[in-house]
């Protein structure tokens, strides 16, 4: 298996003030590597830095130290638009990543712009309607309207289908679940695990939902206070912890089969 | 005094403004018992929070009441004084805490002037201050949380601390019925877990009586309620015993519910299980007729488009609103 991401010792200190300088170690020393065709999941609560990461693995922030290697090169080194072509991320909010003002194919359109030559408008045409018939969504249905028309597991999904028209590598989701209900949840994570299996995408999954990272992921990181304390195959961080604190984690999660004791 | 804390007769709310007439309560009947956790559970946009909003008694300026009965430990809040309402029934006889109610904690005051606050408002003249803080110490400590806090800032307190310390505020008048919604929706695991505690201990000192809470995770409902209703499209679907919910659901509705959580489990790996419901929330300007499942239920009969299910007792216990199970 080759690696598509290695994360190497990545450390993220924000700093605030100008004479009284404050700073708070958001990501400490992280190192992971993500294998092609894998959902690892990243899973951590409120403040362990997951976000953090995220941002730094989509070149939004610059880590402090340590690199990102992408496909064997440093991730920073990359063409903007040949790395964005690469690696596609869904958030949390499916109803912010939307202009209101404009239709929803336009968050599809704009994919485009990341070729310099770009494609003819019947190929695009092509490619957005073949996409989401692959996705389960009739194109006919979706396209052409506004964003308040369709509700967040819909928004979601089409979002999904921004990765695939330009064949990205890697996907980064964070929270890209949280804001739905069970419902629709299920079906976007049954979604990116069929794309994991006919696309051959990775997915990094962040999530502070211990649930959904045992649905979906292949290996899981755990993260507390910026650090990732434990990590390995899901099966064996899930059913087997090591550390304590995820144990902790794990017993405060509700179960539908057992009721806590009071 | 009446042996149900809460009656709701066929209660309907509408919200009226430009956007039309949205019918998010629409003949809804409900009973919690004297001690007795109800849950109300359901997808977002199915009326539970409005329906928690209607039994409040000051329901948000577009949502009108319209028709039906809403009864607490006896009294009828549409119909009651006002101001016997804002001074006898709140706060003794039942408590609301709304959705992201931590965030309504004046930034501006401690904790204790925030309580002294609401404890004159409540008794009408100024109570002893030694009084006050003493008892609100002492209540605050019934819910796991130290003493000190009363002399904090809210930001100086963590989420979920806020989140408890509203529900002490809320139940200092030791009020019967505590209605809450989406307590535990902004919280961490860990924290939840504690609220959630607390909630369990508040019911166990006897410091109120019943619950009605409001939560769209069923996971969540499973560990504290004793029976629980599901919504849907602004009618209950089902009410049964949280265990008949979970485990012999009825309602084609509560099954793909069921099949669709997330569940963390911690002795085996499940992949692939999760069913989504296909279809999307009715829209309630103009939901569909009769049952308003049918159009995504892969059970539905002609008489499911025709004519509409009564929420009816079957042999397990439980009650559904469903043409499967009589006819």
């Amino acid at each position: 298996m080759e690696k598509i991401l290695q994360c190497e010792n990545l450390t993220k200190i924000y700093t605030s003030g100008l004479i009284r300088t404050k700073s708070v170690v958001a990501v400490k020393n992280v190192t992971f590597d993500m294998e092609k065709g894998e959902i690892v999941a990243l899973v951590g609560q409120s403040g362990s830095g997951k976000t953090t990461v995220a941002k730094m693995i989509l070149r939004l922030i610059e880590p402090t130290s340590g690199q990102i290697i992408f496909n064997g090169e440093n991730a920073f080194s990359y063409d903007k638009c040949e790395y964005y072509r690469r690696i596609q991320a869904i958030v949390q909010d499916p109803y912010s990543a939307y202009n209101p003002f404009y239709k929803v194919d336009r968050v599809l359109e704009e994919v485009f712009t990341l070729y310099k030559n770009g494609f003819s408008p019947e190929k695009r045409r092509e490619i957005i309607h073949s996409t989401l018939m692959r996705i389960g969504i009739n194109p006919e249905e979706i396209l052409g309207r506004y964003p308040h028309q369709l509700s967040g597991g819909q928004l979601q999904r089409f979002l999904i289908a921004r990765p695939l028209m330009i064949k990205s590598e890697l996907v980064v989701a964070d929270e890209a679940t949280s804001m739905l209900d069970a419902s629709t949840r299920a079906g976007i994570l049954n979604l990116l695990l069929s794309l994991k299996e006919k696309e051959k995408i990775s997915v990094l999954f962040i999530t502070h939902d211990i649930a959904q990272a045992q649905y979906i992921s292949d290996r899981a990181l755990i993260m507390q206070n910026g650090e990732v304390i434990e990590q390995g195959p899901s099966e064996r961080v899930f059913l087997h912890p090591e550390q304590s604190y995820t144990r902790e984690l794990f017993d405060s999660v509700p179960q539908l089969q057992k009721k806590w004791e009071f | 005094m009446a042996e149900h804390l809460l009656e709701i007769e066929d209660l309907k709310g509408y919200y009226r403004g430009i956007f039309g007439v949205i019918r998010a309560v629409d003949g809804v009947s409900l009973v919690v018992d004297s001690g007795e956790v109800m849950g109300l559970a359901g997808e977002s946009g199915c009326g539970k929070s409005t329906l928690a909003q209607l039994c409040s008694g000051s329901p948000n300026p577009l949502l009108h009441y319209e028709s039906g009965k809403i009864l607490v430990d006896g009294y009828d809040i549409y119909k009651t004084d006002p101001e016997v309402f804002r001074t006898e029934v709140k706060a003794r006889h039942m408590s609301y805490i709304p959705q992201a109610s931590m965030d309504s904690l004046n930034p501006v005051k401690r904790i204790r002037d925030f309580i002294m606050d609401v404890m004159t408002e409540r008794s009408g003249e100024r109570p002893s201050k030694q009084e006050i803080f003493k008892m609100a110490g002492d209540h605050l400590e019934e819910l796991g949380l130290e003493r000190w806090i009363i002399d904090r800032y809210p930001h100086e307190l963590s989420g979920g601390m806020k989140q408890r310390v509203v529900i002490g505020i809320s139940t200092l008048c030791h009020p019967k019925l505590l209605m809450i919604d989406e307590p535990t929706s902004a919280l961490d695991v860990t924290t939840q877990k504690l609220v959630i505690k607390s909630l369990a201990d508040l019911k166990k000192t006897e410091i109120i009586e019943s619950m009605l809470f409001i939560s769209h995770d069923i996971t969540v409902l499973g560990q504290l309620c004793d029976r629980c209703a599901v919504m849907y499209g602004g009618k209950i679907v089902e009410v049964g015993s949280m265990d008949n919910i979970l485990e012999n659901s009825l309602h084609p509705y509560t099954q793909a519910l069921i099949s669709s959580v997330v569940s963390y489990n911690p002795k085996r790996m499940g992949k692939g299980g999760l069913k989504s419901i296909p279809g999307a929330p009715p829209d309630l300007r103009d939901p569909p007729p009769a049952c308003r499942f049918h159009p995504r239920c892969e059970y539905a009969m002609d008489i499911c488009k025709t004519d509409e299910p009564p929420l009816k007792a079957v042999k397990n216990g439980s009650e559904v609103a469903c043409w499967l199970y009589y006819r």
